[in-house]
């Protein structure tokens, strides 16, 4: 039996971008990234738009073969030859719950294609049995199985997409900003959804999200990125209560606290400027041009992630 | 001495949407008033109203919108009944409004500076090399630097906050007295959304201008606001000052929001939804347009729309429950009336509720 449920090593997902005529030269969306996921627990991985975080959960499930690293699921490596197979265990859910479900497809038929695809049922009533049983746990009425995906609400069309991911009764699921789409009131039921179904089946969760209250919410644990690197990693109440690396210090001094006495007290450290261009890196340590504690040795190399203590883990030269 | 009583006073506004499907009232009998210097925040879901009461007040509908009742005093004048020239001026050079998309706000085929100059020349008497210099000046209000070279570029070759920084720029050009922001930092990541939110609060603390924030963030809200308005289905179901709203929430659906969203300690007590869909305009209920999606709804608020009351000085909430309270706590308390805190008559016609009284 393996350690970890997930064990992600050294990931690298480089694109190549079109320059002049002939070259071609690499977008690093993530560069050396680690971690690993426990059976039934939800890893947050928090960051700002073009940090590499979707990049990770899309290469972890071979949306996209990874330039270098490895991914082991249940101790298995990862590669092209067994991903269909594996897909059985490893699931997604996307942001937008509008453009992730066909248009043409009855909720039955977009419940029912994993299970067409893995061959899961021996007849027509038990795979009619398995669906009508994923919109209740969804918590979807049975009379909706004919309906189009155009006929719901944001939130109930989440819940459509996340029935969908469940049907192959899955081990682990990617979740790509999967309530921030929705309006607060709906995205408490969806919250509230993913947990329940983690109590019950015992799933696990790469839950990738911008909300920093949200991920704290759902996540056993958090790792926020920069530009492709992975900065800080540490238990959820750790990282919120005490950041270490300057960035998710400020990321987190920035996020509007619902609030108004704390708010007020709040004090913020701006970030200069903004997010280098993922073309065109800085030497060393990403974060280096918009940092206030900066030193010679940040434009030398690149700090790897070192434990604090804990299982605090933090890429930085001087803090 | 000033001659009017509020900046701007929005007094029982409605606005009406014709649709395939028949008329939608977007907006039911809102009413707030504005004073100079403050912000005052108004929040709600989609579908709540809040950006269509600001859209009216600027009278940018859509083509099958309309007001359809109400007033709109601007410094004493009914602007509601204006026509499109006398509102073109009163645009810009009164009241601004930036948009949630700073992308889609800006012309991509014009460079920045084009635009910028165009709502100063439009606006002021500025012509020429003048209006370029307010161009400059406001772009390094806003925090721009080589304000010059912007503004020979174009929007796509800035970033998102960036973007939004010109768009604030040129909200601001004319001075106006009055800045409506509508979702300004919902597409900015949240470290540039802090830079914006600063440099808004910043800058009106500079020129004094009153500003009218419409989200759905609480968050945002929490930071900016003095002054709070909840909407829910085209009404106001909650007024107060932020701190009222926040830690003495009246309304069933206020206290759902408040519910809604996850701790600020990281207290992992699990989050309480509302339930139910969001509201579907074309079929308003007939009462309060929160009932059915109400823990505590009772028989009168399924048949009857609830008056707002105020509950102190710096709140009032539309909901029959605390009606009742109120009307409860006035009967058992003695020979006083229902309306001692000096609310409207509670519900005109109600016998349940006015019996109690």
């Amino acid at each position: 039996m393996a350690e970890h449920l997930l064990e992600v090593e050294h990931l690298k997902q480089y694109f190549p971008i079109r320059d002049g005529f002939f070259g071609s030269r690499p977008l690093k969306a993530v560069d050396d990234v680690s971690f690993t996921i426990d059976q039934g627990e939800t890893l947050g991985l928090v960051g700002e738009s073009g940090c590499g975080k979707t990049t990770v959960g899309r290469s972890i499930l071979r949306l996209y073969e990874p330039t270098g690293g490895t991914v082991k699921f249940e101790g298995e490596e990862i590669s092209s030859r067994n991903i269909h197979q594996l897909r059985r265990k490893m699931q997604m859910v996307f942001q937008d719950p509008y453009s992730s479900l066909n248009p043409r497809m009855t909720v039955e038929d977009i419940i029912g294609e994993p299970l067409d695809v893995h061959h899961l049922y021996a007849s027509r009533a038990e795979r009619r049995e398995r669906i009508l049983e994923l919109m209740s746990l969804v918590g979807l009425n049975a009379e909706h199985a004919t309906r189009y995906a155009h006929e719901f609400s944001g939130g109930q069309r989440q819940r459509i997409g996340i029935a969908r991911a469940l049907a192959v009764n899955p081990r682990f699921i990617v979740c790509d900003e999967p309530v921030s789409a929705l309006d607060v009131s709906i995205q408490a039921q969806v919250i509230n959804m993913f947990e329940e179904l983690q109590e019950k089946l015992g799933v696990a969760y790469l839950f990738i999200a911008h909300d920093l209250l949200v991920v704290r919410h759902i996540s056993k644990n958090i790792a926020v990125m920069y530009l492709g690197h992975m900065v800080e990693t540490a238990e959820a109440n750790e990282l919120m209560d005490h950041p270490i690396h300057p960035y998710t210090e400020s990321l987190l001094s920035a996020v509007p606290i619902p609030d108004p006495k704390i708010a007020r007290q709040k004090k913020r450290i701006m970030l200069e400027g903004n997010v280098p261009s993922p073309l065109n890196m800085p030497s060393g340590c990403p974060f280096r041009t918009r940092c206030r504690y900066v030193t010679d040795k940040c434009a030398e190399a690149c700090p790897e992630l070192t434990d604090r203590g804990g299982g605090h883990k933090v890429a930085c030269w001087n803090r | 001495m000033k001659e009017y009583e509020h900046l701007l006073s929005v007094q029982d506004l409605h606005t009406a949407f014709t649709t395939e499907n028949g008329e939608v009232q977007a907006v039911n009998g809102v009413s707030f008033d504005l004073d100079e210097h403050k912000v005052l925040g108004i929040v709600g879901e989609s579908g709540s109203g809040k950006s269509v009461t600001a859209y009216s007040v600027m009278q940018i509908l859509a083509e099958n919108g309309r007001i359809a009742g109400g007033r709109i005093l601007y410094k004493g004048e009914d602007i509601s009944k204006w026509d499109e020239k006398q509102m073109s001026g009163f645009r810009g050079r009164n009241c601004s409004i930036i948009f949630q998309d700073p992308m889609t706000s800006l012309n991509p085929v014009f460079s920045v500076g084009n635009q910028l100059m165009e709502a100063i020349t439009l606006h002021t008497n500025k012509r020429g090399a003048a209006a370029r210099a307010r161009a400059v000046e406001m772009l390094e209000l806003v925090g721009i630097n080589e304000p010059e070279k912007r503004l020979k570029q174009y929007p796509f070759e800035l970033s998102g906050g960036m973007r939004q920084r010109v768009m604030i720029a040129m909200a601001l050009a004319c001075e106006p007295d009055i800045l409506i922001a509508d979702e300004p930092t919902t597409a900015l990541d949240v470290t540039i959304q802090a830079q914006i939110l600063e440099l808004m609060l910043d800058i009106q603390k500079k020129l004094g201008m009153a500003i009218i924030m419409v989200t759905h963030d609480l968050g945002v809200i929490a930071e900016m606001c003095d002054e709070i308005i909840v909407m829910y289905g085209g009404r106001v179901c909650e007024r107060g000052t932020a701190d009222e709203i926040f830690y003495n929430p009246k309304h069933e659906y206020t206290k759902g929001l408040l519910h809604s969203i996850p701790s600020v300690t990281g207290a992992r007590e699990k989050l309480q939804p509302i339930e139910g869909t969001p509201i579907n305009m074309l079929n308003m209920p007939k009462g309060c347009a929160f009932c059915p999606r109400c823990k505590e709804a009772m028989k009168i608020c399924l048949e009857q729309v609830p008056e707002e009351i105020m509950i102190n000085k710096d709140h009032a909430a539309a909901c029959w429950i605390n009606i009742r309270d109120m009307q409860a706590g006035a009967a058992q308390n003695s020979t006083k009336t229902a309306d001692n805190n000096g609310a409207p008559e509670a519900a005109e016609g109600n016998e349940e509720v006015t019996s109690n009284g």
